[in-house]
């Protein structure tokens, strides 16, 4: 079953913490989490700076994620297992992009940093010493990236799914409410779209819902399971965890995260927008 | 205008906040002895009470949302106490300073 390659839980993390096949690496959006406290023996990837390109809006490439999972000691036929904060926004997102660049054995921490805190599980502001390797990474897998004209191109044909909060996805909020609401682009969700939010597939702990609540979550929400999928959300992170939770815990295939997302489609020059909450005419 | 929401609690600084564009809800989180909950996490539900963000407490209690027009729910989990739903209402161009004891 997909999802025991997938995630992991709490107490099997505790019960790994000394594996040396095994290395855990929290991604957080505040990139500061890390230094007040983290997972005994836990590198930090810092997605602001380790996993973006620094001049274009882009990821960085395949030999600089090579290097950069070197430095860190993280060997190809490592077990990584990802966890963060903000309910594991960013740690799917590394797990997208650890899967995009070939990495064999990932998984996600279920609840991430919000269940190991409410659990009252031990912290450490310890730094781990680790070798260095030689990590080598595959081409990037685009069978799992969407890019702008394959998004527009799925207007009205694939599933789209919105994974922002209703108010985004009607143009009431531009941004998720606890960042400040002025954005450049336009206000509203791709016409066709789906809205369901990633919250919908967590519990308020952060673990994901069971396989059957979140087959029913996403047939009630209107998917068609025979056409490809396309997640979305402001700038490509929520909707990693609703791609995680599609092609990694539900076993679809053909699923894509639009890393661009609203903040690239918002700002598009003539492309379609609908606004409110029906999901508009292709 | 700030606008109250129970006892005046020493609101967060809205230094480089622009109030007039935003609808800000923020507070602090605190026991019954009015210490400071570090680290609770404060979840802001819209008014059909869908999740839309959620923000951990800083050391000193406190959270804050840029939110929308209209009635929202905080709901709160913190390490060791029952989940407490608090409602409030925002408008832009004003503050709702809440305070949330666990």
């Amino acid at each position: 079953m997909p999802r025991e390659t997938a995630l992991v839980t709490a107490d099997w993390v505790e019960e790994h913490l000394d594996d040396p096949t095994v290395v855990l690496v929290e991604v957080d959006e505040d990139t500061t989490a890390y230094d007040k406290g983290h997972l005994r023996g836990a590198v930090k990837l810092d997605w602001t700076t380790d996993l973006q390109d620094q001049v274009r809006r882009d990821f960085v490439a395949k030999d600089r994620f090579a290097e950069l999972l070197s430095e860190r000691g993280i060997d190809n036929d490592h077990t990584v297992v990802l966890y963060g904060g903000n309910n594991n926004w960013f740690a799917a997102y590394a797990y997208w992009y650890f899967t995009l660049y070939g990495h064999a054995d990932v998984r996600l921490l279920d609840g991430g940093r919000k269940k190991w805190e409410l659990d009252s599980r031990e912290l450490t502001d310890e730094l781990p010493q680790r070798a260095a390797t030689s990590y080598r990474a595959e081409e990037q897998d685009l069978s799992l990236r969407a890019f702008r004209d394959e998004v527009v191109a799925a207007i009205g044909t694939q599933n789209l799914v919105d994974v922002r909060s209703p108010d985004e996805y009607a143009g009431r909020l531009l941004a998720p409410a606890h960042l400040p609401q002025e954005q450049a682009q336009r206000a509203g969700h791709i016409p066709t779209a789906l809205n369901v939010p990633w919250s919908k597939a967590a519990n308020d702990d952060g673990t994901f819902r069971s396989d059957d609540e979140l087959r029913t979550l996403y047939a009630d929400a209107g998917i068609d399971w025979s056409k490809d999928t396309i997640a979305y959300c402001r700038i490509g992170e929520r909707s990693s965890h609703t791609w995680f939770v599609l092609r990694e815990l539900l076993g679809q295939d053909h699923v894509k995260n639009y890393d661009g997302s609203w903040t690239e489609y918002g700002s598009l020059v003539g492309v379609p927008v609908a606004l409110g909450d029906e999901r508009g005419e292709a | 205008m700030v606008q109250g929401c129970g006892a005046p609690v020493g609101g967060l600084p809205l230094d480089g906040v622009k109030v007039e564009i935003e609808a800000v809800v923020q507070g602090r989180v605190v026991r019954a002895d009015e210490s400071p909950v570090d680290g609770a996490y404060v979840r802001l539900l819209d008014r059909t009470g869908e999740f839309t963000a959620e923000v951990r407490t800083s050391p000193e209690g406190h959270f804050r949302f840029f939110a929308g027009d209209g009635s929202w729910t905080l709901r709160t989990l913190a390490p060791g106490a029952a989940t407490v739903d608090t409602v409030v209402d925002a408008a832009t161009g004003s503050v709702v300073e809440a305070l949330i004891t666990v």
